[in-house]
């Protein structure tokens, strides 16, 4: 028996600026006009039918790790989310106050991962994570978005990156990385700007930012695989796109169109992206569907669909496997919308001696790492809701006693770490290019000595 | 009274029903074109696969975690349709006014079953008590709907054992019959209809698009 909703303690308030400032010169008629604007104009078949057609039966619940790891607190629940934000807004026909805005915001931006399990969930299939993008639109539109959130969207708007990298600071990191890479693989290049090249690989802008030494393994496995590849030295090398989870679908737009071009004017057979999982979902999903194209102009392939065929292609080869015991953590951007699961499982029953598959669920039922979505991103503020809103995630990998959780996801090796920290387990997260880096075996006559 | 109910109130009911549910369908076919994915995406293969899997007992995972709703449901919804169809004195009522026949229940069994609707009427009552998610999202709309779907059973069923007054129950009965059709189409009971396509949209999206299963 649950307690009835007015019982329930309200939750620990959170103070961004992005909300609690920008509130303050919300008005109700602008509120009113925005949420008549975007419904109207935005919106049509599904937001309609989805909402007519839920028959309020709380099924998709179980499917929510918020749900789950908030002692099932009905407020976290899919359906328990679109009530406290759409169908408050419709019963009001807009007329809310910015209180509610922010609610809505704190609710549909940094309480859901957009994972789109609870579609899984559902036996109508209602795609709760496109209502609460809805919601997350309205927020956008009345400028009620949090702060660090919306801090990346300014830097994709002005540098068309995400982490303000100025073109200088982008190639000479890639030189750099060129010459750590040299000192391992004699052969190891990072080709600039190669028209006509088989792979364009890109990446996210944290990669040059904080984590340059991914670009230099990678420049070392091209080489080691022999593959024809380049970087373009402009605009359109970072695939990341938070605009996309922001509600600033013209900014993604922008975002996703100058990847693609900048693929497109270097002629390249395709898209080799790194292992990140929101950046696939963007370039292959969100991207081409707001530019109205129905598939990518250039194919688009993943880290670990790379990696597998340069495994089973024997392109690269494996000298010896990693012993330390492994699980895996499964992004849903690219198992649940992408369908690499097994894939995934290949490369690391590939790489590694010692693998422990999580306890159910798996592959597309498993639960989201919670950081997807935009919620990491909202940064520090809303850490603790976070790793709070997932304690499922981390039983799930404390009972396999693993030392090592795999992380193909930028997104979500990040909020793996925060969980293994906040739930004090004791584990390291890696990506597989860090284990392959270990593994693979360099020929003899590319060993620099 | 009795020829009032049974005849121009059928009529208007059905022309309800089948009106509303044309409307709302046109309505949606009409508005997914403005939704710009939603034909692009259409595909009959993955829509086919994903519906196949939420209309088999137990055939996706929520269904299998969640087996007594499961059987409830399907049991609720199979009876929905079964009894009114085949109940002796519906096939007999239509014959009378239109000529074709068709095979029917044995009363006891249409007793039966129409005892099953009712208990799982009263199942997703407590339901929506007992789970705090459930209870969360209901609103007076999930009762009314819930009473309007179980008072043609009960009432057909006080009527063929004559409770109280007969004539009153078996126009009582047709009433709440003629209700509950003109309902299906503009309230949530429309899933009826959207089911098919909610199911097939979210199929083609997981399997043609994404490349996932979705059950
Ligand atoms: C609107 C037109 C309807 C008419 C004219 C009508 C007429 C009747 C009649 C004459 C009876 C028989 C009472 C007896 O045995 O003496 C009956 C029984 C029954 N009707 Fe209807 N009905 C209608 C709609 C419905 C609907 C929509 C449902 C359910 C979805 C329904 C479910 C039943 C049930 C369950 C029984 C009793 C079965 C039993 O206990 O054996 N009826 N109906
Ligand atoms: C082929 C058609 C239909 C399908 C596939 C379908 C499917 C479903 C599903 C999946 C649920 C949710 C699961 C649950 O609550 O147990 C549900 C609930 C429900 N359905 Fe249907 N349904 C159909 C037709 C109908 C019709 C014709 C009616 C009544 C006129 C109806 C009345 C209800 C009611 C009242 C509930 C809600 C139970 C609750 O309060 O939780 N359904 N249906
Ligand atoms: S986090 Fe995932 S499961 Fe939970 S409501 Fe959002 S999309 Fe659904
Ligand atoms: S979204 Fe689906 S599962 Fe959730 S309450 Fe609505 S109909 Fe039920
Ligand atoms: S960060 Fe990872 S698990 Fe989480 S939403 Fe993205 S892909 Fe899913």
């Amino acid at each position: 028996m649950g307690l009835p909703a007015y019982l329930i303690p309200p939750l620990p308030v959170v103070a961004d600026p992005g909300l609690d400032e920008n509130a303050k010169s919300l008005t109700r008629e602008r509120i009113a006009e925005v949420i008549n604007r975007v419904i109207d104009r935005e919106t049509a078949a599904r937001f309609r039918v989805y909402l007519n057609t839920c028959v309020h039966c709380g099924l998709c619940s179980d499917a929510c790790h918020w749900f789950l790891s908030n002692d099932r607190d009905p407020r976290f629940s899919p359906v328990g989310k679109v009530k406290q934000t759409l169908w408050e807004i419709l019963k009001r026909k807009g007329r809310v106050d910015a209180d509610f805005i922010k609610e809505c915001s704190r609710i549909a931006q940094t309480e859901c991962n957009g994972c789109r399990k609870c579609s899984m969930y559902c036996p109508f299939g209602v795609d709760i994570a496109y209502l609460l993008f809805v919601v997350r639109r309205i927020c956008y539109e009345l400028g009620i978005v949090p702060q660090f959130l919306q801090d990346t969207v300014n830097s994709h708007s002005a540098t068309m990156n995400q982490m303000w990298v100025k073109q200088d600071e982008w190639i000479d990191t890639l030189q750099w990385q060129e010459d750590e890479a040299r000192e391992e693989v004699t052969t190891a290049r990072i080709p600039l700007d190669k028209e006509g090249a088989e792979v364009f690989y890109s990446v996210i802008a944290p990669e040059p930012k904080i984590l340059a030494q991914l670009i230099g393994s990678m420049a070392q496995i091209m080489a080691i695989a022999r593959i024809d590849w380049t970087m373009p030295s402009f605009d359109g090398w970072d695939n990341s796109n938070l605009a996309m989870f922001a509600g600033d679908f013209e900014v993604m737009g922008r975002v996703e169109r100058a990847h693609h071009e900048a693929a497109l004017r270097l002629k390249v057979r395709r898209i080799v992206m790194g292992e990140c999982g929101h950046a696939f979902r963007g370039a292959v999903y969100d991207g081409p569907r707001w530019l109205g194209w129905r598939q990518p102009p250039v194919p688009v392939i993943h880290a670990v669909e790379f990696y597998h065929e340069l495994i089973t292609s024997g392109r690269i080869k494996i000298a010896r496997k990693f012993e330390e015991p492994v699980t895996v953590q499964e992004p849903c951007n690219i198992v649940r919308g992408g369908g690499l699961g097994t894939k995934l499982r290949e490369v690391i029953q590939a790489t590694c001696a010692d693998f422990r598959p999580p306890p159910d669920p798996q592959f597309e039922h498993n639960y989201c790492c919670g950081a997807g979505g935009g919620v990491i991103n909202c940064g520090p503020p809303w850490k603790t809701s976070r790793v709070k809103g997932n304690s499922v995630k981390a039983e799930q990998l404390a009972a396999t006693k693993a030392h090592i959780v795999i992380t193909p996801c930028h997104n979500c090796h990040s909020g793996i770490e925060d969980i293994i920290g906040g739930y004090k387990l004791g584990m390291h997260v890696k990506f597989l290019c860090e284990i392959l880096m270990q593994v693979m075996e360099i020929p003899d006559e590319l060993k620099a000595s | 009274m009795y020829s009032l109910v049974s005849g121009p109130l059928v009529w208007i009911a059905s022309i309800v029903f089948v009106g509303g549910m044309t409307y709302q369908l046109v309505n949606m076919l009409k508005s997914a074109k403005r939704d710009k994915v939603v034909y692009p995406y259409m595909s009959l293969k993955y829509g086919l696969r994903s519906l196949l899997h939420w209309l088999v007992p137990f055939a996706s995972r929520n269904m299998r975690e969640r087996y007594e709703t499961t059987i409830v449901t399907f049991a609720f919804h199979i009876c929905l349709f079964l009894v009114p169809i085949f109940l002796t004195a519906h096939v007999v009522m239509f014959a009378f006014a239109w000529g074709p026949k068709w095979g029917t229940l044995s009363e006891g069994v249409a007793d039966w079953l129409t005892v099953l609707v009712v208990l799982a009427a009263v199942f997703f009552l407590v339901r929506r008590w007992m789970l705090p998610e459930v209870r969360f999202v209901t609103s007076l709309s999930d009762y009314v709907l819930l009473a309007v779907v179980a008072a043609p059973f009960v009432t057909g069923f006080m009527a063929r054992h004559q409770w109280f007054d007969y004539e009153t129950m078996v126009i009582i009965h047709m009433v709440s019959g003629a209700v509950m059709l003109m309902a299906i189409p503009f309230t949530r009971l429309s899933h009826m209809l959207f089911f098919v396509f909610t199911r097939t949209y979210m199929g083609s999206e997981f399997g043609a698009v994404r490349n996932a299963r979705d059950w």
